[in-house]
């Protein structure tokens, strides 16, 4: 008997090997959180063991300690071919965004640079559809111009799992493996599983990082929570959104538009 | 303005143990724009109490810093150009969940303009909410997304006859609209599950029954979703796998794909569609963690992503379509479909496309535009072109055959989309399926290759010689030429360069350009064969897939030589100043300097070229042509 795990696991699997089949070369983006880990996860079940192409870490210097660590323990532990280059600083970021954006903004040129430097043509990245509300318009595989940008207006049919995947020139692909997950979802697979996660998503002193991302825009929430099944009981009472924490967001009505648009993740 | 009642009335407990938890089921939500669907949405959320913490304030706020009252739409229309100009661009989700399941919601835009970003939401859906407008009743936009969520293969559908408040809740004009709506879409075979006068801005009749419509006596909105049945996997039907791709994992070759349908165990004989080999199922692989323990399956279900070994080394692509023996997907090169069209450019007879089913792409061409349907009234006509968000009945064509179902047998290998540039430009759902021949039946042969093999003292078959450049393939197969065709033999020789400047000159070095320059090979190798000539073929193949190709097209006549000689010596001769050319970096992907060869396992026969004389290594050649190829019974 086949459980909504297990039917989430198998599309998710489909996808990555649709992608790795069809565009190369390809990077993976690993931020180092949960999702992206279980989809690193995914990417092992989907390969057969070994992930086949680069991961991608675009640090920005600004990560946890702990998510430092963890990121030097799993890149040997899971034998992945890190590429961990630093972001450009901020002040190559557009200045008219607000400061928390700015922040975020580091990230997409991290992406871009990755793409001059290594020339990939597919970035797979662990966006879900219920983070945010401009994620949920997201395709599964969504082309960009070079540059990152997100041609949102126009973007193309995508029916009954056939992903359009050939590129004309400069432009790249976005697949989003994870597109159809949930948060819940993703701590019951982490459950499952046993996939190892940074120790701050779990509870101490009465906070915890429900989202990650890095020092001084990112803030924990109030939360008992210190096991998975304890997170797990936590979401499904939830009322509050994944994101709250993640002062990008939240900067003005549109601050994270703006930045998907302009191509961040 | 009317004044939005933002009272709860939770039907859903959400703390009830596991109810968040297993699939949520996915519904899609569509009809002409304006007709009320984003409110509706953000209805079912605040009635289910399924929003998140802050969301209403902060519509509030939004809405309020516009000008406008209360825009429930505001929830799910997250760009700005959505927000500024009051219209769904994009397909959203989110999720709610009632007292019965969770469920995500797609919305779908309404606008025209969008009609591709409504077929991207509900090709994702298990059933329907389609909103009509009760005092405009059905307009162009509600035929037409219920026409597609026809093809689209959505078979449960609820009707919410919206704004019934603004007809002032009257139960005969609510008749009138129910019976139209029923009436048009029995007519393009959906038969509606219900027809629920609702207000989505009152909340009227969506999870709690209104006294403003007393005279009604059916279902909620939500219980009418929630007696909607998930879409159930094919596990029954015949197994149905299209290959993906295939990785090389140390010494072994595995084939991956999703089983569409169906069951894999191992042990199963397994064909692979349209070539026709058959394998059998060695082993199920997985990488299940690091600390798994329980035994690999050996069993794999309609739904599941799978991964396996065969027990032999056949020629599999990506493409091939997986089924048991008996059980085999029709092969047609001719084929009837019903289509919708998003592209921009208009559709139009004579077009040249990819079509895509399963995994297997293929040109085709249309043939004829048989249908060119009017969804309003339903007329179908004949048309040489179909304009985007068209609904048509089409003929196409394509020159290899493809491997497929018709759509109300086996509907998940029966459907492809047709792709034009980068972009999916149609979808399509398979009526009928031919296999026809340039409209020519094959004609039986007026000379059999008996009386050929009869009238020329020998047999005709092909000695197919596969080895480096400069291992002297060319030399020996002149030298063999000349002497057979001395002896009286009908002979030929297809050397590959040659080739090049003729048959194949369209063709690059690619992966996929050296395999159909190996596949028009040996299709002309074959025709000669057949016409009982002694084909010797001159070609590099560097890879046993391109051998394993030639094999397979050939068939019994295929013999295949190696022809062989270390890299060193070869590249002493470099007769053509190739390996000097690829040394220095000049050409790309030349076999034994910078691509491989695969030396054949078990070659028919097998010449070492360093070692032996020419005159020795050409008798080889020449003795076992005449003793095994030439001679013996002529198999047709």
């Amino acid at each position: 008997m086949r459980d909504d795990l297990d039917a989430l696991e198998a599309q998710s699997i489909y996808i990555l090997r649709e992608a790795y089949s069809r565009i190369k070369p390809l990077a993976m983006l690993w931020s180092l959180g949960k999702d992206s880990n279980v989809m690193i996860w995914l990417a092992k079940k989907a390969f057969l063991g070994k992930v086949p192409f680069p991961v991608a870490h675009l640090d920005t210097g600004l990560e946890f300690p702990e998510t430092y660590a963890f990121r030097d323990r799993y890149a040997k532990e899971w034998d992945l071919e890190l590429i961990a280059d630093d972001c450009p600083p901020l002040e190559a970021t557009d200045p008219s965004l607000p400061h928390n954006s700015r922040i975020a903004a580091r990230k997409t040129l991290g992406l871009r640079q990755a793409i001059d430097r290594y020339g990939f043509k597919g970035i797979i990245a662990g966006i879900r559809r219920d983070e945010q509300a401009t994620r949920a318009k997201e395709r599964v595989f969504s082309p960009r111009a070079d540059d990152g940008a997100w041609d949102f207006r126009d973007q193309p049919p995508e029916l009954w799992d056939h992903f359009a995947a050939s590129l004309p020139p400069g432009v790249h692909m976005r697949i989003h493996p994870l597109l159809h997950w949930t948060e819940l979802d993703i701590w019951r697979y982490i459950q499952r599983e046993g996939i190892p996660v940074v120790p701050l998503y779990f509870a101490k002193n009465g906070k915890r990082y429900r989202s990650l991302g890095e020092v001084g825009i990112t803030f924990p929430i109030d939360s008992n929570a210190a096991t998975i099944a304890e997170i797990i009981d936590e979401l499904e009472a939830t009322r509050e959104p994944e994101r709250a924490g993640r002062a990008m967001d939240h900067d003005s009505e549109d601050a994270f538009e703006r930045l998907r648009v302009a191509g961040y993740m | 303005m009317t004044v939005v009642d933002l009272a709860i009335h939770p039907k859903a407990d959400l703390s009830r143990p596991g109810l968040q938890r297993g699939r949520a089921f996915p519904i899609v939500i569509v009809g002409h724009v304006d007709h009320g669907k984003s409110t509706l949405v953000g209805r079912l959320l605040h009635d289910t109490d399924s929003l998140p913490a802050g969301k209403l304030e902060q519509i509030k706020a939004v809405s309020e810093k516009r000008g406008l009252g209360f825009e429930w739409s505001f929830l799910l229309d997250a760009l700005q150009v959505e927000r500024d100009q009051g219209i769904t661009v994009d397909t959203t989700q989110i999720w709610f969940t009632t007292s019965a399941r969770r469920y995500v919601i797609i919305d779908a835009p309404g606008h025209k303009e969008f009609l591709k970003n409504m077929v991207t939401g509900a090709a994702q859906a298990d059933a329907a909410i389609l909103v009509v407008d009760a005092a405009q009743g059905l307009a162009e936009q509600t035929k037409r997304h219920a026409y597609l969520l026809h093809l689209l293969g959505i078979r449960q559908v609820a009707v919410a006859i919206n704004k019934i408040d603004l007809i002032d809740n009257d139960a005969a004009r609510f008749h009138a609209v129910a019976e139209a709506v029923r009436g048009y879409l029995a007519d393009i075979g959906i038969e509606v599950a219900a027809l629920v006068p609702v207000s989505a801005r009152q909340g009227d009749n969506i999870a709690q029954r209104s006294a403003a419509t007393a005279w009604y006596r059916g279902p909620t909105l939500i219980d009418a979703l929630d007696a909607f049945t998930p879409r159930a996997l094919a596990l029954e039907q015949p197994l149905r796998l299209p290959v993906q791709d295939l990785y090389r994992i140390g010494e072994r070759r595995v084939v991956v794909g999703r089983i569409e349908s169906g069951r894999l165990k191992v042990g199963d004989r397994v064909r692979f569609a349209p070539m026709g080999r058959e394998a059998t199922v060695a082993s199920l692989e997985a990488w299940r963690g690091p600390a798994a323990t329980n035994a690999p399956s050996t069993e794999a279900i309609a739904g599941d992503s799978v991964a396996f070994t065969l027990d032999e080394d056949v020629f599999v692509e990506r493409g091939a379509l997986i089924s048991l023996p008996d059980q085999k997907p029709r092969e047609a090169n001719r084929i009837t479909a019903r289509l919708f069209w998003l592209d921009r450019e208009p559709l139009r007879q004579g077009d040249r496309l990819t079509l895509k089913i399963g995994t297997a792409e293929r040109e085709v061409e249309v043939e004829a535009i048989t249908e060119s349907l009017d969804v309003e009234s339903l007329d179908a006509r004949p048309a040489n072109e179909i304009e985007r968000n068209g609904v048509a009945r089409v003929v196409l064509r394509s020159r290899r055959p493809l491997a497929l179902d018709l759509y109300d047998e086996l509907p998940r290998t029966g459907r492809g989309v047709l792709i034009r540039g980068p972009q999916i430009a149609g979808g399509l759902v398979i009526e009928q399926a031919q296999s026809v021949t340039n409209n020519i039946v094959a004609v039986s042969q007026s000379v059999t290759a008996a009386d050929r093999a009869r009238a020329n003292g020998h047999r005709g078959g092909v000695a197919w010689l596969t080895g480096l450049s400069g291992a002297g393939k060319s030399t020996l197969a002149m030298a063999a030429q000349r002497e057979l065709f001395n002896r009286g033999r009908q002979v030929v020789v297809l050397d590959g360069d040659n080739l090049r400047h003729g048959l194949n000159r369209d063709l690059g070095f690619s992966a996929a350009d050296r395999l159909e320059n190996i596949r028009r090979i040996a299709e002309v190798a074959k025709l000669m064969a057949n016409a009982g000539q002694i084909v010797i073929v001159s070609a590099i193949s560097p890879l046993k897939r391109h051998r394993d190709l030639a094999r397979s097209i050939i068939g019994a006549d295929f013999h295949e030589i190696h022809v062989h000689a270390d890299l060193a010596t070869c590249e002493s001769r470099d007769p053509k100043g190739l390996y000097e050319r690829a040394r220095a970096g000049k050409i790309a992907e030349f076999t034994g300097i910078s691509a491989p060869y695969e030396i054949p396992a078990q070659p028919a026969l097998a010449i070492d070229t360093a070692t032996l004389p020419l005159q020795d290594a050409g008798s080889l050649l020449i003795n076992y042509i005449e003793d095994r190829l030439a001679s013996g019974p002529v198999t047709t």
